[in-house]
């Protein structure tokens, strides 16, 4: 990558509104046609701690976020001492002169006096401002995305106050200069959404035609539902806040039985109580989609950081057995396309399906060029009621394991669910002919959702001498650590999973064989992904990479795991 | 006209003599009475042999996870607020390992009827302490008899405000019918505990001892006064009140959210010009 990559770190306290001034900058770079990689690091709790907002930029492609800083913004004084080891050569320390004091006058400090530039009340604003000067961005237009910002949550004369303060602040960083800093001009593009991994599902399980979602909050899955809920009357959904998350588990197992497309998202400890309900879905056969947003654990674990150590927990989730699928997008526009997948999924096969994500995709923001929403269709609700034969079955045994569904009420049948073994009518039995034929049934429907699985995706050179095999959120700085490797001529590629079940050996293996090296990357210590391939497939990793210390997987983490140096 | 026969007729797994019987009749007469036709009501019931009741009857049903019963309950009446959806279960399924959804049901009050088989023990499982057991209950699991309180689900929903607060006793087969049939016209959440006796395990609540204390509110209890409900619901003991004892006027849940003025989910229109624009707004 020739062109210059500028990774921006906002660094402060909880309430220090950290994540507005965040969202904002990287709105105003999107504007302007850049490229972006979001990472967010909160501590849990409402106030105070340390909490850092990082953005990448860069007018080509990037893929991950990177551990160098070039500009770092301290919001408060201990940012200034945390961070400056982590500073790359020729970057600038943005901070308030009060702070700075007693920092030492290092030639990449630069103080600025906030409180005292016109428009100081509004601190982050003016920060802004410094911020968007150094990187060398065109002041009218990152104004009016700030003005914008302001005038839509609070009415005109905040905005023109918060326009004076950018503009104060922008004037002050232009008379500094960024120098090396400053961002080459970016090429088009400036029709780009600003999108999480979390609203890229909410958003795209809406176009799938999702109608209800029941959730208890739980970080980092909350803005799934926020998200919805942000949509609901202008998009027709129905979110609940349920009591308990075994509650919201069953409301949406109730409303996908009722006909309303249903979901819910939640994390590993809030997805334990739901264990009950996953299994629940795949008896009655009701499609249900679970997002599971991955945390560190056991049990509390880190609440706000991220990890990808619940591969095993999904995959192996609800007692007795029934099929399923579990995806793992590995990009903000995978979880669009991933959700409207598994909402897809879960009506076609009638059971549980799974997206697996995590903290550092949830709430990592990228410019995304806009999906072609209008034409993309919902999902057909149940079979046509007049096609059934009577009387209706439920769980009419048939050759691919799929029943015709029907709603209650549905062209006037009577449909009935049980939890327990039932006959073809729904009815609870303890006959076992029925119960060999219904478990058949049902398993059935898994030769058709593997015969669906997606391959891996094969992202590098063409005849790799290093394999760097991923999944989920890793895909971005594997990416980045392969194309590093390749041009330091080692031909190198990556193989990204963002379907991690089903696994189909035959989609993979000779290319994993056919490499002289490959190793597993994965934020989990177990290796677990690892550990799957080689029971589906008998091939065993010479070589893991794990890391479990609640920060996302970098390029740089990647390459000194190779043992290639630091990036 | 829709008539108790509809509903159909059934060989079920109960033990002869089971309260449940006369349960069963009381809910196709009460439903019959409110002109509810079969193919309209949803039954959704937990685990239990009170939760098998629904299979005895031609409705839709959704026999769901042990105590979970009205979670799915409020998600299908949410998705079709068209459908009539009554809960049926028994006492530990409804009171115990379901404790919270019973609370959340009443706050919400959704549009649900939750009848519970309250025998005051566990049959399926053998015979267990269930929470509306009386302290003192000796059974195979608590040898020394029970130590906790009695769950008082009457005193409970009329201080949460539940829109309508009854109990039944299954030895009253006319009387019950009348209740349900109140239970389900009445709109927002209703509770129906209705007493019967378990002929298997609890030897103390049998029959003779329901039909000794039982008797019906009259004229001068006003269901529209919650303090007067409450002061009855804490009967208990000689005399055993039943009968409706609270009414509210609170306005059903799913009228009060937004996006289901519109109509039901079910069926809605998918509106992709509507998508472009929430789409627009992550500029």
């Amino acid at each position: 990558m020739n062109e210059r990559v500028v990774n921006t770190l906002i660094a402060g306290e909880a309430g220090q509104g950290l994540q507005t001034l965040g969202g904002l900058f990287a709105r105003i770079l999107v504007r302007a046609g850049y490229r972006i990689v979001v990472t967010q690091s909160y501590m849990s709790r409402i106030r105070g701690g340390h909490n850092t907002f990082a953005v990448r930029a860069s007018a080509g492609k990037i893929h991950a976020p990177d551990e160098r800083v070039d500009l770092l913004l301290c919001l408060d004084a201990p940012s200034i001492a945390i961070h400056r080891e982590e500073m790359r050569e020729g970057g600038v320390i943005v901070a308030d002169r009060a702070d700075a004091e007693g920092a030492g006058d290092g030639e990449g400090l630069f103080a600025v006096p906030f409180d005292e530039l016109p428009g100081g009340i509004v601190r982050g604003t003016v920060a802004l401002g410094v911020l968007c000067a150094l990187l060398g961005l065109d002041r009218a237009e990152a104004a009016e995305t700030v003005a914008h910002a302001f005038e839509k949550k609070k009415g005109a004369e905040v905005a023109q106050a918060n326009r004076e303060a950018f503009y104060a602040g922008f004037d002050r960083g232009a008379a500094r200069g960024g120098g090396a800093l400053s961002l080459p001009a970016a090429p088009g593009g400036t029709n780009r959404l600003v999108m999480n991994g979390n609203q890229a599902i909410a958003l795209g399980a809406a176009s799938a035609g999702v109608r209800f979602c029941s959730f208890y909050p739980m970080t980092p899955a909350t803005s799934v539902p926020l998200t919805l809920i942000g949509m609901a009357e202008r998009a027709g959904i129905v979110v609940e806040q349920a009591e308990d998350e075994i509650a919201a588990v069953n409301m949406a197992i109730g409303a996908s039985f009722a006909g309303a497309t249903a979901m819910t998202a939640t994390s590993g400890g809030g997805f334990a109580l739901m264990q009950e309900g996953v299994s629940l879905a795949g008896a009655t056969e009701t499609p249900l989609v679970v997002v599971v947003a991955q945390r560190p654990g056991p049990a509390t674990g880190l609440p706000t950081r991220t990890e990808q150590a619940d591969l095993d927990f999904v995959l192996y989730a609800g007692h007795g057995e029934f099929p399923r699928a579990i995806w793992a997008p590995g990009t903000v526009e995978q979880c669009f396309h991933l959700a409207r997948r598994a909402v897809e999924s879960a009506e076609r096969w009638q059971g549980p399906m799974f997206l697996l994500t995590d903290q550092f995709l949830a709430d990592s923001l990228r410019a995304v060029e806009p999906f072609d929403i209008e034409r993309l269709p919902a999902v057909r609700v149940g079979a046509d009621p007049a096609s059934v034969e009577t009387p209706y079955e439920r769980y009419r045994v048939t050759g691919d394991g799929v029943s015709p569904r029907l709603t209650p009420g549905a062209g006037g049948h009577i449909v009935v669910a049980d939890s327990d073994e039932h006959t073809a009518d729904g009815h609870l039995t303890e006959n076992l002919e029925a119960r060999v034929l219904q478990h058949g049934k049902r398993l059935r429907k898994g030769q058709g959702i593997r015969a669906e699985a997606a391959p891996p995706e094969l992202i590098g050179d063409e005849r790799p001498e290093l394999f760097i095999v991923c999944w989920g959120s890793t895909r971005g700085a594997a990416v980045e650590a392969a194309e590093t490797i390749s041009a330091s001529g080692t031909p190198a590629a990556v193989m990204h999973f963002s379907q991690v079940w089903p696994l189909v050996a035959e989609a993979f293996l000779p290319a994993l064989e056919a490499a002289p090296r490959a190793v597993c990357v994965e934020g989990n210590a177990a290796g677990q992904f690892a550990g799957l391939v080689r029971r589906e497939t008998g091939f065993a990793f010479g070589e893991r990479i794990n890391r479990y210390d609640g920060l996302p997987i970098t390029p740089g983490f990647i390459l000194r795991g190779l043992g290639h140096g630091d990036a | 006209m829709v008539t108790p026969e509809d509903f159909g007729s059934h060989e079920t797994a109960w033990c002869p003599g089971c309260g449940n019987f006369q349960l069963l009749e009381g809910v196709k007469n009460g439903l019959a009475a409110a002109g509810i036709a079969p193919r309209e009501v949803l039954f959704v019931s937990g685990i239990g042999q009170a939760a098998k009741a629904p299979h005895y009857l031609d409705v839709n049903v959704f026999d769901g996870l042990h105590g979970r019963a009205l979670p799915a309950a409020t998600g299908a009446k949410l998705a079709d607020p068209r459908l009539e959806v009554i809960v049926e279960s028994g006492d530990g399924c409804c009171y115990g390992e379901g404790g919270n959804h019973f609370l959340a049901a009443i706050r919400r009050n959704i549009g649900i009827t939750m009848i519970v088989h309250d025998n005051q023990i566990y049959g399926l499982t053998k015979g267990q302490a269930s929470p509306t057991s009386a302290e003192g209950l000796v059974t195979k699991a608590q040898p020394g008899g029970v130590t906790s309180e009695r769950f008082d689900p009457l005193s409970i929903a009329i201080a949460m405000h539940a829109n309508f607060v009854a109990r039944s006793f299954s030895g009253m087969p006319d009387h019950l019918a009348r209740v349900v049939a109140e239970a389900v016209r009445h709109p927002g959440f209703a509770l129906v505990d209705v007493l019967q006796p378990c002929v298997s395990f609890n030897r103390i609540n049998t029959f003779a001892w329901y039909k000794k204390r039982v008797y019906e509110l009259g004229g001068d209890h006003d269901p529209s006064d919650r303090e007067a409900a409450a002061a009855r619901a804490r009967e208990w003991g000689d005399r055993i009140p039943v009968g409706v004892f609270f009414r509210g006027d609170r306005a059903p849940f799913e009228q009060r959210v937004p996006v289901l003025r519109d109509g039901p989910l079910v069926g809605r229109e998918h509106d992709t010009a509507a998508l472009a624009r929430i789409m627009d707004g992550f500029r």
